[in-house]
């Protein structure tokens, strides 16, 4: 594993709400050697008993956490080519689009996997997917916006001008 | 609280949204969905706010049970959503209400606003499409000749 993973303010939030630790969420090496975000299965967290796979909800959660995570990441990147240290305050979701292609299968953990696509001086654009085991086979897809709040990472080049 | 009541919030019954420890009051042919606070639904633990996946899927959930008492059959699947955060939402219980604005004979399209102390200062607000055309009992569906689905009820 890289260095990737280290334990600055935004890091210890993407692992550690309380939230997210009460669905147990936690961190797998995926193949490109991040780590992913991931749900274990648990009975308690079932949304149909009929179909018996992870609620609706968890997934939604599980990917609104993978976004929050692809943006500290995309910040850190930035600050690290720039040469200076990560501070950012927090991040607050605008809106969420979420496209449920599924149900998540029955018993299995749901992976959660999310991109920076552009952060646009204090707004990141993010798309995900979450999947069992094959992110070609997505249990749901999403798209989202954010706002990053103080202290703005990226230098916003018409204010600069 | 009569049968049909009881079996519509079925969809509250099933193991996620006790998790969260969701609840609704009926209210006639609609109903109030609640979240109470609990420390367990934090995602911010600086402000503290509620986790914004918890919100969305209190707004889901809302969507879902309003949908069932409405159309009286089997709860619906979610299609899609779209919710617009307005607010952080405080470690205080949090409300919702839905509003059906269209039921076809297999789509629902929904929208669901919750609030915490002020319903019209919303928290968050969500529209979804939501797939109703197998509950077998929905008398805002017609009846189709030849469904496949639930041929022996």
């Amino acid at each position: 594993m890289t260095d990737v993973m280290t334990t600055d303010q935004s890091q210890i939030a993407a692992r550690g709400t309380p939230q997210s630790n009460a669905l147990g969420v936690d961190f797998v090496p995926g193949p490109d050697g991040a780590d992913q975000m991931r749900v274990p299965f648990r009975d308690d967290l079932v949304g149909d008993p009929a179909s018996g796979g992870l609620a609706d909800g968890v997934v939604y959660t599980l990917l609104d956490q993978a976004c929050g995570f692809a943006i500290s990441s995309a910040l850190r990147n930035i600050a690290g080519m720039e040469g200076r240290e990560l501070r950012m305050g927090g991040m607050a979701t605008l809106d969420f689009r979420i496209d449920y292609v599924r149900p998540a299968k029955a018993g299995m953990a749901v992976i959660g996997q999310a991109a920076c696509v552009k952060i646009s001086g204090e707004v990141a654009f993010v798309r995900g997917a979450a999947f069992e085991t094959d992110p070609n086979d997505p249990v749901a897809v999403v798209q989202a916006a954010f706002m990053i709040t103080s202290p703005p990472v990226v230098p916003n080049p018409v204010a600069a001008a | 609280m009569n049968d049909i009541a009881s079996f519509s919030l079925a969809v509250l019954e099933r193991p996620y949204p006790r998790f969260l420890g969701m609840r609704a009051e009926i209210e006639g042919k609609t109903l109030l969905g609640i979240l109470p606070f609990s420390p367990h639904l934090i995602g911010n633990t600086v402000l503290p706010a509620l986790h914004g996946g918890v919100v969305g899927a209190f707004l889901e959930l809302t969507a879902l049970a309003t949908l069932s008492l409405q159309t009286g059959g089997e709860t619906p699947r979610t299609v899609d959503l779209t919710v617009d955060y307005l607010r952080s939402a405080r470690a205080v219980d949090t409300f919702a209400r839905a509003e059906i604005l269209r039921i076809g004979r297999r789509v629902a399209n929904v929208r669901v606003s919750a609030w915490q102390a002020n319903e019209a200062q919303p928290v968050a607000t969500l529209r979804g499409h939501f797939l109703v055309g197998s509950a077998p009992n929905n008398p805002l569906i017609p009846a189709k000749a030849g469904t496949p689905e639930k041929a022996g009820e």
